[in-house]
């Protein structure tokens, strides 16, 4: 699978035509003693590009989160079990001693999710969060921490921000601490940004400062980013390339122009379908998906969609449907029966 | 006559100081004046961000909440001088549908009792069970689910059973305050799709309550924005993403993300400033002038604006003293506080990218 690539500079020290991220047959199994084992993830391939803007789309529960995490080494080790490789920047993450992997997460990549407060500690002031960092990483004295978390602080729109050093997380609102989580993830200048539903748990208007925010940082700084969300509005305006994920599995991806405009997939499409569009006329009906998403099908014995599959037919249940290109080589699917032109929404 | 009027609603909740001798040291003016007309066999829906007074002003309406000051008039009746029977009377034609209907409720109720619940109350007498299959086809469940459990049951049919409650008393008026927001993506549609048919079906009023715009200008014949407190702005659903009036309304609808990467590459968003201020203290004058794009040097300090109509859209109500301006262009917004769309930026130009709006100056390592 490849992603395409963006017309920006490749990163210095990186292997020639070699994505920044590459993830091939991630498998994530969750097995604790007396319960049913959970395939979270399911055979996921992933290539990001350096620079580059990776979209994962997808429901509740459909195993983007996991995917990451497993990916970086976050999930730890009981009752889970983990398949597949993923390199970054050629170095093998998944048999990586755990302190050098420390130090790659703490540098090369960071992570913003959807919580700040989960990541941020409550009884230390932003300030301190953030100056540790750039001692520990950046190796910089206390007085030029200080001052370089200041300018952080103000490149990600926090003003006033000697006295904001002072506060503590609780003392910010949502859309504060999460500039705040932004700020620390590139406080190392990292090349990969993973932002798992940054903007999921704000209002609107302060959901657009924070992806307006990501835009320029990204397009300012060449961070390749990886951005999760269950909103496609999100990936629209934001991604190069879009995964769509559903039950463990990626059942589409595309460069997001093709994605959007010939949606092929069932379920993409039936997403598309079932969310009013603000500037199309409000009379067009909205067309569900039937069904919910726990009523799926393991992989192993058909497309996991087909109980909700309006498209469905016998040969959709004689193992997984494998994931191929459609038209364009960039453009791959996992389906047996893609929506022909005439019934796509776009 | 309108289903319901509300005239100069207001909603403080008082702020106690003290252990032993508590004293009011404030109020949050959750609801602030609020006047709202629904006609019957429509649908109002109102939005803004969290903490608004969304859920405040539905509760006031079915004098849930201490009214402060203000009318709410039901079918002609004010319910603020009702007591006792005659606003029960009143309120079980007003029923209302929530986020998730269920989490309150006691988890061994079977669903037949829970849907029967409203019926006893109010004193009516057995057997129910044509009632109950008659209110799970209604909302498209199986007459199986009577004897089953909430929580055997997904998000989306979770909803559906709410919504059968809130209908089992016949009301005339639903109040939906968040009903689909918990839900994906791939199930909302579901959800609104029902409450359309059932509002063809039996010829319901609602006030829709939500912070998701798209879903509210969907269901709704009207729509009226809240912010901190205040109805700035008052449209039919048709206009108003053709025709925003309200500074605010222009950048809550500039911050909806489209899911067509040809429109956003296109789209201006005007972002706002900073976060929502404390409704235990809202700015003088508009209290939309700290956060606002279009703030002028006059007026929007200290005068505060009236709900009006202009001249060229009727049937639409703006708080704004310079929506004519800002509607013709001859006001613009503030500098920097415009994201160029990306496409006039896209590929490497020599200029590199646009320059960020105010505040993200970058100054990276
Ligand atoms: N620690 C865990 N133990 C068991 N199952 C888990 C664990 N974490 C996630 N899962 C399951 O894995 C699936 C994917 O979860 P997740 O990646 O969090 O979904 P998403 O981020 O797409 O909402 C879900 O079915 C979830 O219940
Ligand atoms: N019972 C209460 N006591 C004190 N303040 C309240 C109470 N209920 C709501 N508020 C405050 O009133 C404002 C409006 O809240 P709410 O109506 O829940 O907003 P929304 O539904 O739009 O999110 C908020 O500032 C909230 O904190
Ligand atoms: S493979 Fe079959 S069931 Fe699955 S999405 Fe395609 S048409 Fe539907
Ligand atoms: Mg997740
Ligand atoms: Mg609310």
């Amino acid at each position: 699978m490849t992603t395409a690539t963006t017309p920006r500079d490749a990163v210095p020290g990186q292997l020639a035509g070699e994505p920044l991220l590459k993830v091939r047959d991630l498998t994530v199994t969750f097995a604790s003693r007396g319960r049913r084992a959970v395939r979270a993830v399911d055979g996921i391939d992933l290539d990001v590009a350096a620079g580059s803007t990776v979209g994962i789309v997808g429901e509740s529960g459909s195993g983007k989160s996991v995917t990451s995490l497993a990916a970086l080494g976050l999930l730890g080790k009981r009752g889970v079990q983990i398949s597949g490789s993923v390199h970054f920047d050629g170095a093998d993450l998944l048999n990586m001693p755990d302190d050098e992997l420390r130090a790659v997460r703490g540098k090369e990549i960071a992570m913003i999710f959807q919580d700040p407060m989960s990541s941020l500690n409550p009884v230390l002031t932003i300030g301190r969060q953030i100056t540790e960092i750039l001692v520990r990483h950046r190796g910089l004295s206390k007085q030029e921490a200080r001052d370089e978390a200041a300018s952080l602080l103000q490149s990600v729109g926090i003003g006033d921000s000697v006295r904001r050093l002072r506060s503590f997380p609780h003392q910010l609102s949502g859309g504060m601490r999460q500039r705040v989580m932004i700020a620390m993830a590139l406080a190392c200048a990292p090349r990969l940004l993973i932002a798992d539903e940054p903007t999921t748990a704000l209002d609107v208007t302060i959901s657009a400062q924070i992806l307006e925010l990501l835009r320029t940082l990204v397009a300012e700084t060449q961070t390749a980013l990886v951005l999760i969300t269950h909103d496609l509005g999100v990936v629209a305006g934001l991604c190069d390339t879009v995964h769509v994920m559903y039950s463990g599995r990626i059942v589409e991806s595309a460069p997001r122009r093709p994605l959007f405009a010939a949606p092929e997939h069932p379920y993409t499409n039936g997403l598309l379908a079932s969310v009013p569009r603000l500037d199309q006329p409000r009379g067009i009906p909205l067309l569900p998906i039937p069904g919910s998403p726990s009523d799926t099908l393991p992989w192993a014995q058909g497309c996991a969609f087909s109980p909700r599959c309006t498209r469905r037919e016998d040969d959709c249940l004689g193992g997984p449907p494998p994931l191929a290109p459609v038209g364009h080589p960039a453009h791959l699917l996992r389906c047996m029966h893609p929506v022909p032109t005439g019934e796509r929404r776009v | 006559m309108s289903l319901l009027e509300v005239r100069g609603l207001k909603v403080h909740f008082p702020i106690k100081k003290g252990i032993v001798l508590e004293r009011t040291v404030g109020a949050v003016r959750a609801v602030d004046g609020v006047d709202l007309t629904v006609e019957k066999g429509t649908t109002l829906g109102i939005v803004g961000e969290s903490g608004c007074g969304k859920s405040t002003l539905g509760r006031a309406v079915l004098q849930l909440e201490p009214v402060t000051a203000g009318t709410v008039v039901f079918d002609g009746e004010d319910l603020g001088a009702l007591k006792g029977a005659a606003l029960r009377r009143m309120r079980r034609r007003m029923q209302m549908v929530f986020q998730d209907p269920l989490a309150s409720l006691d988890p061994r109720q079977s669903v037949s009792s829970v849907l029967t619940e409203p019926l006893r109350t109010h004193g009516e007498k057995g057997p129910f069970d044509k009632r109950v299959r008659e209110l799970l086809d209604l909302v498209g469940l199986p007459a199986t689910a009577a004897n089953r459990y909430p929580h055997e049951f997904s998000g989306g049919q979770r909803q559906r059973i709410g919504i059968a409650r809130a209908i089992s008393l016949n009301p005339e008026l639903i109040i939906a305050d968040e009903p689909v927001s918990a839900l994906d993506v791939s199930i909302q549609a579901q959800v609104v799709n029902l409450l359309e048919e059932l509002q063809q079906r039996l010829g319901l009023t609602y006030l829709v309550i939500a912070h998701d715009l798209a879903v509210v200008r969907h269901i709704s014949d009207d729509i009226a924005v809240m912010y901190l407190g205040a109805v700035v702005e008052v449209a039919p659903s048709d206009d108003l993403y053709e025709a925003p009036l309200h500074p605010y309304t222009i950048a809550l609808l500039s911050a909806i993300p489209i899911p067509d990467p040809e429109v956003e590459d296109r789209r201006e968003r005007v972002l706002l400033r900073g976060d929502l201020p404390s409704a235990a203290d809202p700015p003088s004058g508009c209290r939309f002038h700290t956060r606002c794009p279009f703030r002028q040097p006059t007026r929007c300090s200290d005068e505060v604006p009236e709900l009006r109509v202009l001249e060229a859209f009727p049937g639409h109500q703006v708080a704004c003293h310079w929506a004519e301006q800002v509607h013709s262009g001859e006001l613009q917004p503030a500098q920097g506080s415009v994201a160029e769309p990306v496409e006039a930026s896209a590929g490497p130009t020599p200029s590199g990218p646009a320059a960020p709006p105010d505040g993200l100056g970058l100054v990276l390592p």
